[in-house]
């Protein structure tokens, strides 16, 4: 009898009444052949599988990782509600020890939400995983967590909200940032001055096969993971490197993202983009879950594969392991150069212009950290919208000195009335969250 | 009249219903190793006296191909399956004469590879000589389109006996399961036919020349010239009789938890509005998970007879039962010993339960009546306790819309009827320990027997159309049209109403009892690029489960006291 060698556990979620719009990719279609795939294969009767039901998540679970403007409803709608649950969900049953592994296979995507949600970017509203991994650290004890965003897209999202985070190791591997949305995750991107080096990006070039894919993996995914140690690892399953994917454009097949399933051993799985939805996903998804059960996945072939003629370019091989190499000495070098990016200004600041391309919104941020010598620093986010909207967001880490959080509640309360719409405060060292509409 | 018969695992209960009630129920004990012995004294009996013109529809409720499959005394069937991409089909294997082949259909139905007729006809020459008379053919995806599988068939026919094709017996999908389910229906159909066609026969010496119906685990029923393509429907029957018997005295308007209390088992099922509610994939036998369509059940190791016993000082009941309880000459307490010593049941040897309870009493330091109440509690309790996992499994099962997660539809039922041997004697207490409302079925010995007899036909049908493909198709019902890109959901409802009718009557439907309704309706559009290309729309239509009109309204039958 059929039996997986890991408990794995799955939420579907495939949302059926849910779309962005009638002809978006994001649309109810988009797990339907995945849905027949996955009931024709009987994946849920393998012994060992278990099917969940998603949770909802709560608004305090979003107010932990988002600023939303004007608030958490507005911005979501009852899928992201369920969608994120869904990864939740997983998130519980692995650390209750109720499944070993599991894949949220959930619909609306999160990957490119960032910490302040004006609104979509990217088909995405709020990070799902993001909201998964801090419930989790509330509610469980857990420390340090390593994502692996595996999407074709770089996961902007989550790197913006783990940017300053030291116990998070946020690793993207996407195709490059030249030639795809949203444009960013290049190798000189490695977080901010109180965590440099745990933000790892691996821009790969159009046209990378299996082979530099398993590569990446293997040569730099794998020994930074087991430098890092982390207490889980989640993965950000996109699904759209696929060679048949419409808006990217990889070589990448089912045999291959099994594969790369096998070799990483994430904890856990969530979904994120793919929107080949006949010729890839059902396929990609059957493939997931085989080999995060440890079931046979060798006769798991898309009808369209043709490894022969998908053969990887030399020179887009040269690129991989030039790309790789520079991604391991950053790594290794990550003390040297973080002692260089904190410099010797007690503050640090940037600003910077985000786009929202699914709902056209224009953002303009002015970011501040404290840089700690004693905890990765309290950090605040002054963010207008063309919308009209100005609000002011501090985030007070969980591990918060009681010098920063000091600060914290000193520029919440100080916050301007007459320039503020929203000041919002994230106190996570007591995982309170406030807010003041002043006007 | 019409008869009612159902095999239990002790005694098979028979009764004979008249317009207006029961005429006449009796009990027959079941021979195990001649059912068709049991079946016809019970059959003999409950007709002794009339005239056979008088009878107008037998049903029948049997062990019969349950018991072959458990304990694999069923004939060598072959297997050919073509699986395409996906889980190897190696992992499926029925048996030795199972044979994975080449092609492959994908999830619209559209053909990936074709099948290799040279590798069927090798495989035809092996079975020919291994001897075997009947084979399963399943393809992945045959209920999209079933192409490969009337190929392969075209084949095989004048070379075999019978044989059964995977995308007749469910139009749902799980390759795995109709690999198991056409197995079955293959294995078990020499017995089947042999069986019913000796009851014919000899119903017919006896001038019974009426139509027998097989009773299915979904509650419903066919004609037994239709069950002989299907014979692995009748399996796991047991269950739905007592449902079926209980109908008829839920409430309207309320959802009603049935408990039949068996000696050996407990069975629980729930009632929706009178109508009982269906799994959503099909029933399980042993390891086998098949497509057979089935009610909703849950089956616990827990009855009058089962074994009471100490286990490191605390008190347990069941999963096994030894044999009668004590009180009826038995080797070991019993719940009803409990109830005899209690003085609650007033049949049996009462001095012997007292006995048998006597040393678990003093291991427990304390009285004879103590002990049994106590035995007695835990029973309650643990059939309660089961009932609240069933309620909890039903209403965790995953859904696939916004719609449903956040507004679906929850099972809380508020009522217990319960049935079976020593039903009266539960009620009183299960009520007293919940707060359910709990009631008897009214004749609740042989309330089987009666849901058998009444029992109407039912049957399924799954329609699927892509308007990018042009196409509508129900695989199982040999149907398959072109339409237009106009085809809507309401002609594909349309369509299944009108292919599960003619289903429907060539089960054996009586055109009056044609309750339908639609189980599952969905719609797609399919964009390709930034166009809508065409719909995809699934639909799923049933027969509603019921009793068949024409009766005085059963509840009427027992004036209540």
């Amino acid at each position: 009898m059929l039996r997986a060698k890991n408990k794995t556990g799955l939420v579907f979620f495939p949302a059926f009444d849910w779309a962005i719009s009638p002809t978006h990719p994001e649309r109810e279609e988009r797990l339907l052949y995945t849905q027949d795939q996955v009931f024709e294969e009987g994946l849920f009767d393998i012994e060992g599988i278990l099917e969940l039901k998603p949770d909802l998540i709560e608004i305090k679970d979003v107010q932990r990782v988002h600023f939303c403007v004007p608030d958490a409803r507005s911005v979501m709608t009852e899928s992201h509600f369920i969608s994120a649950g869904g990864a939740k969900t997983i998130g519980r049953a692995v650390l209750e020890k109720e499944i070993e592994r599991g894949f949220a296979l959930v619909r609306p995507p999160g990957h490119h939400a960032m910490r302040v949600v004006h609104g979509a970017r990217g088909f995405c509203n709020v990070n799902i995983e993001a909201i998964m991994i801090e419930y989790l650290r509330q509610a469980f004890d857990i420390n340090r967590v390593a994502i692996v965003d595996t999407d074709c897209h770089h996961g902007d999202g989550t790197q913006d909200i783990y940017w300053h985070d030291p116990d998070t190791l946020f690793i993207s591997i996407h195709q490059d940032g030249r030639t795809l949305y949203p444009g960013s995750g290049f190798t000189t991107e490695l977080g901010g001055p109180t965590a440099t080096g745990t933000t790892l990006n691996i821009p790969l070039p159009p046209k990378t096969s299996e082979e530099g894919f398993l590569y990446t993996i293997k040569n730099v995914v794998l020994p930074v993971l087991d430098e890092f140690k982390p207490d889980i690892i989640v993965n950000s399953a996109g699904q759209d490197n696929h060679f048949s994917d419409p808006i990217t454009n990889m070589n990448f097949s089912a045999q291959g993202y099994a594969e790369l399933t096998t070799l990483l051993k994430a904890d856990i799985a969530v979904l994120e983009g793919g929107y080949s939805i006949e010729g890839a996903l059902p396929y990609v998804n059957v493939g997931i879950i085989l080999a995060m059960a440890g079931i046979d996945y060798g006769k798991v072939r898309e009808p369209a594969y043709d490894p022969e003629g998908m053969r990887q370019r030399r020179d887009v091989t040269e690129w991989i392991k030039k790309t790789g190499e520079i991604c391991l000495s950053n790594w290794r070098q990550r003390e040297r150069i973080s002692a260089h990016a904190r410099g010797t200004n007690k503050f640090h600041e940037r600003n910077r212009n985000i786009f929202y391309d699914t709902d056209n919104i224009v953002e303009t941020q002015h970011e501040t950290i404290h840089v700690c010598p004693d905890c990765s620093g309290v950090l605040k986010i002054d963010s207008s919208s063309d919308r009209g909207y100005r609000i002011l967001g501090v985030t007070i880490p969980r591990k918060a000195c009681k010098y920063c959080k000091e600060i914290g509640y000193k520029w919440y309360d100080s916050a301007d009335e007459t320039v503020f719409d929203i000041v919002l405060l994230q106190d996570r060292t007591e995982d309170k969250f406030l807010e003041r509409k002043p006007k | 009249m019409i008869i009612g018969l159902d095999v239990g695992g002790t005694h098979a209960d028979v009764v004979l219903l008249g317009s207006n009630g029961p005429v006449r129920a009796l009990k027959v004990p079941t021979d195990p190793s001649n059912l068709f012995d049991t079946v016809l004294t019970g059959l003999e009996k409950i007709t002794e006296g009339f005239e056979p013109e008088r009878i107008s529809r037998i049903v029948l409720s049997t062990t019969l191909t349950t018991n072959a499959i458990i304990q694999k005394k069923f004939s060598r069937a072959g297997m050919i399956v073509a699986s395409g991409p996906g889980i190897d089909p190696e992992f499926f294997r029925t048996n030795s004469q199972y044979y994975p082949v080449s092609g492959s259909i994908d999830h619209r139905g559209r053909e990936i590879d074709p099948i290799d007729p040279t590798e069927i006809e090798g495989i035809v020459t092996k079975l020919k000589k291994q001897e075997v008379r009947y084979v399963g053919v399943v393809c992945k995806f045959s209920v999209r389109n079933p192409k490969h599988e009337l190929r392969i068939n075209k084949i095989l026919e004048d070379a075999f006996e019978k044989v059964f094709l995977g995308h007749q017996i469910s139009g749902n999908l799980n390759f795995p399961r109709r690999i198991a389910t056409t197995f079955f229906n293959a294995s078990v159909y020499p017995i089947h036919k042999k069986f019913f066609e000796a009851v014919k026969k000899s119903l017919e010496k006896k001038g019974l020349t009426v139509p027998i119906h097989i009773l299915k685990a979904d509650g419903g029923t066919m004609s037994f010239e239709s069950s002989i393509d299907f014979p692995g429907q009748t399996i796991l029957s047991g269950p739905a009789a007592s449902v079926m018997g209980s109908i008829a005295f839920a409430p309207e308007n309320e959802e009603t938890l049935v408990l039949d209390i068996g000696g050996t088992t407990t069975d629980m099922a729930i009632l929706i509005h009178q109508v009982p509610l269906l799994n959503p994939s099909g029933i399980q036998l042993g390891n086998f998970k098949t497509l057979i369509r089935s009610l909703e059940t849950h089956s616990i190791g827990l009855g009058g007879d089962s074994a009471v016993r100490l286990e490191n000082g605390k008190l347990k009941v069941g999963p096994d039962r030894l044999g009668h309880a004590m009180a009826f000459g038995g080797p070991v307490p019993t719940p009803t010993d409990a109830l005899c010593a209690l003085g609650i049941m007033e049949i049996g040897d009462r001095e012997k339960s007292i006995k048998g309870i006597d040393p678990i009493a003093r291991k427990l330091g304390t009285s004879i009546e103590d002990a049994a109440t106590r035995i007695f509690d835990l029973t309650c309790k643990k059939i309660l306790r089961e009932a609240r996992k069933m309620i909890n499994r039903i209403n965790s099962k995953p859904v696939y819309t916004v719609h449903e997660l956040l507004e679906g539809y929850q099972v809380k039922p508020e009522r217990i009827l319960v049935l079976g041997g020593p039903a009266p004697y539960f009620a009183k207490h299960l009520e007293k320990v919940s707060d359910y409302k709990v009631s008897v079925v009214p004749g609740w010995e042989t309330a089987n027997a009666m849901g058998t007899a009444l029992a109407r036909t039912t049957c399924e049908v799954t329609l699927f159309a892509d308007t990018e493909q042009g196409i509508a198709t129900a695989p199982e019902e040999n149907y398959s049209e072109r339409i237009n890109k106009s085809f809507s959901k309401e002609d594909a409802v349309r369509k299944a109403y009108a292919l599960l009718e003619k289903k429907a009557l060539e089960k054996g439907a009586d055109p009056d009892d044609l309750e339908l309704e639609v189980l599952e309706e969905m719609q797609f559009n399919m964009v390709r690029g930034f166009y809508t290309a065409g719909r995809n729309i699934r639909i799923r239509a049933q027969v509603k489960p019921g009793l068949i009109h024409g009766f005085l309204p059963v509840a009427e039958w027992f004036p209540s006291d």
